[in-house]
Order: structure tokens, then C-alpha cells, then sequence
């Protein structure tokens, strides 16, 4: 103490006790202030859209074009939004593996941090929906009837009563919606991808679409109970008639050529 | 009989309790006389004998589950808000059909497999009848005497058909409601009357309140009735005709080789019941159908993808659906090509295979009765006939599913479509070709198996170094099944001119029916049969093995 008290007149301790409480004011409020941190995530922000715009350059660009302008090959992408972005590479829709009556379902390649990325980048090239949270699509709150009925008024159509799936002209189909992610099929009804209209909050309210998810939850799901025993595909009349022609009639007739093939016979004298 | 009866009385004042009963009933109803001439029935005994059987079966289970449904069941098109035990459905306006369907269902005990019985016994019935059908066909059992049964079954099986169509639609849910709307389009595709047609059957635009209750009742009462009487005429006949038999040993056409109804054929038949039943049980325990409280109730404005009848109504959906939708307008009518035709092929096909035992009679000129069973191949234009209206039958069914053929093996529905429409005109012709080549193929193998015997597999050394495979000549019985078929000569026309040198004028239709006798019979259309010379030859030794 005696040392520091010699020298508090030095000529220069003003200048030492000035940075010492500079250095103390900027680390507070580097590490409390909010808009510290709001600075922080626009970098972040900026840097995913970098980090993405590079994902683009080599899983997308070839169709869609450098910018996502579109090309011969692909559409363009401005416009589309994050939700239509978490949706084609979610499902591993896109990067499409060829071109044809429509993109299938696949093996998704990209982690979430990267397919965040890729949406970032493209949500930044104009206005659309964002990825849906969790509260959006989530059962909690959900009229499972009302559900049912919008379904059936909207989506049944080509998807089927229950959403097994259906075709559609030329090869191109409505996939079934069995074990897709609630989000996905969220970000499906928002965006209308490939052969799919769109139902825009303007069409469907966010409640609708809530409803729609949890009523494919409800008869659709893991858990979905099937009372009647086997579903065998839940596709109706034409499978349930095949599984009867060869189950049902097949059984009978072994059952009819076991008991002809167990008779009396006559003794022989 | 009224002899026995006083001599029992007098010898013991009392006959036993059972014989006084079984007199009591005779003295009434005569059956004892009916009784001793039918107890001892004889039937042959042949796995596709009891085809048959297996839709009688069905049937009676269809009634049985039936009545147990139209206890809870309410056939009423008045809205109610359901509130039952199905929690996806809670809120839904549905009629009092739909919702009683889903009491059935959730609520009633048993109601759900016996609901699903009911539906899964319907699928087996109609398919029993269709293969049966086959089975009688392809063996020729529709010939004469049995020319009024066939067409007894037939209407068993359109009838049956148009049953089960109005069960489907009963519960009027989504699927079902698009299948009666599907009905209202062909009501209304008929030229002139379709509209009026329309506003009788439905008692008002659709979907009314009228048509649950009318399909009730043509459901439950008018099309069983009838098909219940039906059925017992083509029983009665059955037996009055007695029962016809594959070809054998000590089988002839004024026989009947098998065993006696009472009490062999009773046990097995009534066995036979039960396991039919446990069949149609099990996979109703196991296997759902028509999961209305998936569907949904039927509203008007939806329709779902995958709306197909069940498999019995599925070549009519194939014919509307790929049909091209054509139609005509003029002086304010339209008329509808894309569904009209498809409801005139629709019968004409149902009819091409009714009608053919007196087609093929006529050709013949063939007034005898057959009770022996034809081997198919032995008649290939019988067989390809068959075969080329089942490939125009299950084309039909792949154009009914075109939607599940083409998600299912990634496939273009229009590419399915055009394949179906190409098909149903191609496909008949090459399987009428492929079928009769094959037949005649099978008449010489047969040909070959009676002179040379059947290939052992053996192979023989001879002592000069040849090498042989030994034939084992077949038995008598064997021989027999394969030469006792006739081979009739093809109808010949007759001199072209008469005995005074004038031209003979022949009618058109004797010389059609002349070419088609041809096509049954001609040179072509038949291997000769090996003749008892033949066979003496070759068996003799000289120089043959």
C-alpha cells in the first residue's frame, strides 16, 4: 500500500486511474448491456448468411443460380423464405439428386446449424415465412375435430383421408405424411412446395394449420391406434379387396382342399 | 308308411317319443319320402366342388352379422353433432347413419368385428362366387343340363355386386358418399331420363334425405330377398341335376362316383361351415376395413384421393376412369360419352360371359347332357374365351387403381391410364391366342404321355452303347383320363349345290355358325387324339421302348 501511495502524484497515475476505469466501464457493458448482445447476433446473424451463401454456392447454385435469381433449370428462390428453405433441405428434397416429375423425399445430408445457414442466406434475398416455432405447430391447443374436417376439405384431395399419400398427373404425387416432422408439414401448408398450392395464413389461419397438424398427429402418427386391427396401408378398397381375394378366399380354398383331401374312402374288398 | 304306423301301435299301444314325433311331422309335411330320396345324395369329392360352398357360406354369415348390425344401426340422413367415444371426431356434424356407424363401432360390444365379419365375409362372398363361376366355366359344368343354373348364379353374383354396393354406402362416410355420388353421375349420364332418373331416386337434389334410408332398405330386404330365393333354386337344382364330376375310373355320365350326403357330406359340409367362419373371423380380428372413423362422414363438398369401390364394383371405376371425357352438346342436352359408355360396357361385358353356354350349344349343335367335367385344355376356345374376358375383367381392375398402381411402383397414372385403355382391346386377343396355343401345347403332351409313357428321369445304358431314358407307361386309369374326351367333327355346310345342281342358299348364320365350329374344332384347333391303332403300335415292342 505504501508503494501505491507513494506514487498516486505521479504525473502519470491520472492517465493509469483513467484506462483502469475505462477498461472497468467497457467490460460492464460489454457484459451486461443488451445491446451488446443484439450486436453480437446480427454478426452472427451476417456471418450465417455468409456461411450459408457459401452452402449455396456448392449444393444449390448449379439450378437455382449464384444469387438464387433462378435459372433454366431451377426457380428462383427470392421470395420463397426461410420456411420453404427449412422444408426442401429438411426433408432432403433439395439439393435434388435429378431432375423429373418431382423431387422424392431423401436422406437429408445437411446438419440443422447448416440447413439454419442455407435459410438464413436465402431469407436474406427477400421477404418470406420463417421457420415456424415450436408453439406454432405443437398439439397443445389444437381442435383435433376441426382439424379433421379442414383436412378433408383442403388436403384429402391428394394426400388421402389420412394422409397416405396419392398420385397426382404424369408421375408426379402427393407423398404420404407419415413421419413427417408436425414442422415440416407446417412449413408445407405455409410454402407449397413443388406440385403443392399454398395455404397462406390468409387461407388457412395459423390456428387451421395448428388444427391440421395435430388431427394427422391424432390418426397418422407412432401412436396412432388402428381399432380395427392391421390398417394395410390405410389406402381403402383396393388393398383391402386384394388382401381378401388372397387372404380370405386363399384360406378357404386350403381349407377346402384340406377337407377334400381328408374323406372316407371306400374299403376295397 | 301308414302300415309301419299301425303295427307299431298296435304291437306296444306307444311307439318311442322320437318316432311319434317324426311320425307326427311326416303326417304334415311329407318329408320322409323327401328325406329318403335326398339323405343318400351322392356327391363327388373335388376341392373346387366346394368353391361354392364357400359362398353359400359367406352368405349365411353376411345375414347372420347383418341382422346383428341393423339392430344398431339407423339408416336416417338427419344431422347430429357427434359426441361419442372417438375423440377426433368430437364436434363433427355428421348424419345419424355415419354416427351410428361409429357407435357400432366404439360402442356397441362386438359391434366392430362384427361390422368388420360382415364387410370381410362380403369381400369373400363375392370372390367366392367369381372363382366358382370360373370353376364351372373352365370345366364346362354349364353345359346342358345345367344351362338355367349358371344363369341362376350369374344373376347371384350381379345381384350380389349391387348388395354390396348399397352396404358401402350405407354408413355414408367420405368414401362411400363419393360412391354414391359416383351413382348420381351415371344416373344422370343416361340420355333424357338421367335428370328425372335422378330427382325420383334421390328425392330431390343430391344428396337428399331420402337415399341412406332407400339404400336401407333395398339392402337389407328387396336384394336379399330375392337372392335368398335364388340361391335355393340354384340348390334345388343342384341337387335335381345331381353333381358333375372330373373324368376317372368307373365315372360315367349316368353316374355320380362319391359319397353319400347323410351322413359323410353333412359332417364335412357343416365342418366346412365353421371353418369358413373361423377364416373370415380371424381376419376380421386382424385385419380392418372401411375404418369409417378415419374417413370421416361424407360431405358434398370433399372428396379424398384412393376413393375406389370395393373390389367387386372396381372394373366399373376402371372403365369410367379411363375413359376419355367426351361429351356432346346440343339443343340445350348434353350427353355424357366419358361416363355413358362406360355403363353400356359395363353390362355387355357381365353378359358376354352369361350368355356363352348357349353360344358355344349352338356352335356345337350339342342337344346332349354332360355331367363329366371337360379338362380346359381339351376345349382351347372354351379356355381362351375364359381367359381373354378375365384378362379384360383385371385390366379393368388395374384402370379402377390406377392412382395406387401409380404411387405404389412409380409409375404415371396417364402412362396406366393409356396402358389400360390399350389393354382392354389388346390384351383379350393375345390372351386368346397365348391361352389356346397352350392348350394345344398340353393336348399333345397328353398325346405324348399316352404312346411313350412318362419320362422317368432314368437314364439307360444300352448294351451297344446308346443311351436311353426310360418311359414308364401309364395305368389304366391314367390312360383313360387322358382319352376318354370326345373330339366332335367341325359342322360341315353340306355340297354347294343340291342334288339337282342348283346353288344352295345358306343363311348367314349358318355359316358363321359353320367358321365357329371350325374355330372349336377344325384341324387346327384340336390334336387328334391318339387312336387304338396308335397305341397298339408303339406298345407292341417292335423296336419301341
Amino acid at each position: 500500500m505504501k508503494k501505491l501511495s507513494a506514487r498516486r502524484r505521479h504525473p502519470l497515475a491520472a492517465l493509469v486511474v483513467l484506462l483502469f476505469a475505462l477498461a472497468v466501464t467497457g467490460g460492464l457493458y460489454a457484459a451486461f448491456a443488451p445491446a451488446d448482445k443484439a450486436q453480437a447476433d446480427d454478426t452472427a446473424q451476417s456471418l450465417a448468411i455468409k456461411e450459408g451463401k457459401k452452402l449455396f454456392a456448392v449444393g444449390c447454385a448449379s439450378c437455382h443460380g449464384t444469387g438464387g435469381q433462378g435459372t433454366s433449370d431451377g426457380p428462383s428462390l427470392v421470395g420463397v423464405g426461410a420456411a420453404a428453405v427449412d422444408f426442401q433441405v429438411g426433408t432432403g428434397r433439395m439439393p435434388a439428386q435429378q431432375p423429373g416429375a418431382q423431387v422424392p423425399r431423401k436422406r437429408n445430408i445437411y446438419n440443422n446449424a447448416q440447413i439454419d445457414q442455407l435459410a438464413a442466406y436465402v431469407a436474406s434475398l427477400g421477404p418470406g415465412p420463417s421457420v415456424p416455432d415450436k408453439a406454432q405447430y405443437s398439439a397443445d391447443g389444437a381442435d383435433i375435430g376441426k382439424g379433421g374436417e379442414l383436412f378433408r376439405t383442403n388436403c384429402a384431395q391428394c394426400h388421402n383421408f389420412t394422409g397416405k399419400g396419392g398420385a397426382l398427373t404424369n408421375g408426379k404425387f402427393a407423398p404420404t405424411l407419415e413421419g413427417v416432422d408436425p414442422k415440416h408439414i407446417y412449413e408445407a401448408m405455409q410454402t407449397g412446395p413443388q406440385n403443392m398450392p399454398s395455404f397462406g395464413d390468409g387461407t388457412l389461419s395459423p390456428q387451421n394449420k395448428k388444427d391440421i397438424v395435430a388431427y394427422l398427429g391424432a390418426v397418422n402418427g407412432d401412436k396412432t391406434a388402428s381399432p380395427g386391427g392391421m390398417e394395410l396401408g390405410g389406402l381403402g378398397p383396393v388393398t383391402e379387396g386384394l388382401f381378401g381375394y388372397i387372404f380370405g378366399l386363399g384360406a378357404c380354398v386350403a381349407v377346402a382342399i384340406w377337407v377334400a383331401a381328408r374323406t372316407t374312402k371306400a374299403k376295397k374288398s | 308308411m301308414s302300415n309301419e304306423t299301425t303295427a307299431t301301435t298296435t304291437r306296444r299301444g306307444q311307439a318311442p317319443r322320437g318316432e311319434r314325433i317324426a311320425d307326427w311331422a311326416d303326417g304334415r309335411l311329407g318329408i320322409y319320402s323327401l328325406a329318403k330320396s335326398n339323405m343318400r345324395k351322392i356327391f363327388p369329392d373335388h376341392w373346387s366342388f366346394m368353391l361354392g360352398e364357400v359362398a353359400l357360406y359367406s352368405f349365411i354369415i353376411i345375414i347372420l352379422t347383418g341382422v346383428y348390425l341393423t339392430l344398431f344401426f339407423h339408416p336416417s340422413m338427419a344431422e347430429v353433432t357427434y359426441h361419442g367415444s372417438y375423440v377426433p371426431m368430437h364436434g363433427i356434424r355428421m348424419t345419424q347413419a355415419f354416427e351410428s356407424t361409429l357407435n357400432i363401432s366404439f360402442d356397441v360390444r362386438g359391434g366392430l368385428l362384427i361390422r368388420q365379419i360382415h364387410h370381410w365375409a362380403a369381400l369373400v362372398f363375392l370372390a367366392a362366387m367369381m372363382v366358382h363361376m370360373m370353376r364351372v366355366f373352365f370345366t364346362g359344368a354349364f353345359r346342358k343340363p345345367r344351362e338355367v343354373n349358371w344363369l341362376f348364379g350369374f344373376l347371384l353374383f350381379v345381384l350380389g355386386m349391387f348388395t354390396g354396393f348399397t352396404g358401402y354406402s350405407l354408413p355414408d362416410d367420405l368414401l362411400s358418399g363419393t360412391g354414391v355420388r359416383f351413382i348420381e353421375g351415371v344416373i344422370l349420364a343416361m340420355p333424357l331420363v338421367g335428370s328425372y332418373l335422378q330427382m325420383f331416386i334421390f328425392g330431390g337434389e343430391f344428396p337428399g334425405h331420402d337415399i341412406i334410408p332407400r339404400f336401407f332398405t333395398v339392402h337389407v330386404l328387396l336384394l336379399p330377398g330375392i337372392m335368398l330365393g335364388l340361391l335355393v333354386a340354384h340348390l334345388i337344382l343342384v341337387f335335381y341335376h345331381k353333381h358333375t364330376q372330373f373324368p376317372g375310373a368307373g365315372k360315367t355320365n349316368n353316374n355320380v362316383v362319391g359319397m353319400p350326403l347323410l351322413p359323410v357330406y353333412m359332417a364335412k359340409a357343416g365342418g366346412f361351415f365353421f371353418l369358413v367362419f373361423g377364416v373370415i373371423s380371424v381376419i376380421a380380428a386382424v385385419a380392418s376395413i372401411n375404418p369409417v372413423w378415419a374417413i370421416g362422414p361424407y360431405r358434398p363438398d370433399q372428396v379424398s384421393t384412393g376413393a375406389q369401390p370395393d373390389w367387386y364394383m372396381g372394373f366399373a371405376e376402371g372403365l369410367v376412369r379411363v375413359m376419355p371425357g367426351w361429351e356432346w352438346n346440343f339443343w340445350g342436352h348434353t350427353i355424357n360419352f366419358g361416363v355413358l359408355i362406360p355403363i353400356l360396357v359395363f353390362p355387355l361385358v357381365l353378359v358376354a360371359i352369361a350368355v356363352y353356354p348357349f353360344i358355344e350349344s349352338w356352335v356345337r349343335g350339342d342337344k346332349r347332357e354332360h355331367h363329366i367335367l371337360d379338362r380346359p385344355r381339351n376345349v382351347p376356345t372354351r379356355t381362351g374365351f375364359g381367359v381373354a374376358w378375365l384378362v379384360a375383367y383385371f385390366v379393368m381392375l388395374i384402370g379402377g387403381g390406377n392412382d395406387l398402381w401409380a404411387t405404389h411402383f412409380h409409375l404415371s397414372i396417364n402412362s396406366i391410364t393409356w396402358f389400360v385403355r390399350i389393354a382392354f382391346f389388346v390384351g383379350p386377343v393375345l390372351a386368346f391366342i397365348a391361352t389356346k396355343r397352350i392348350c394345344l401345347g398340353l393336348q399333345r403332351r397328353d398325346k405324348d404321355k399316352v404312346l411313350h409313357g412318362r419320362e422317368s428321369g432314368i437314364i439307360k445304358r444300352l448294351p451297344h452303347g446308346e443311351f436311353i431314358e426310360v418311359h414308364e407307361p401309364l395305368n389304366q386309369e391314367q390312360l383313360h383320363v387322358l382319352t376318354q374326351h370326345e373330339q366332335p367333327e367341325p359342322l360341315e355346310l353340306g355340297p354347294e349345290v343340291d342334288e339337282n345342281g342348283v346353288r344352295r342358299k345358306l343363311k348367314r348364320t349358318q355359316k358363321l355358325r359353320a367358321k365357329l365350329s371350325k374355330g372349336y374344332y377344325g384341324e387346327d384347333n384340336v390334336i387328334p387324339k391318339p387312336t387304338v391303332e396308335e397305341y397298339k403300335e408303339i406298345t407292341s415292342g417292335h423296336g419301341h421302348h
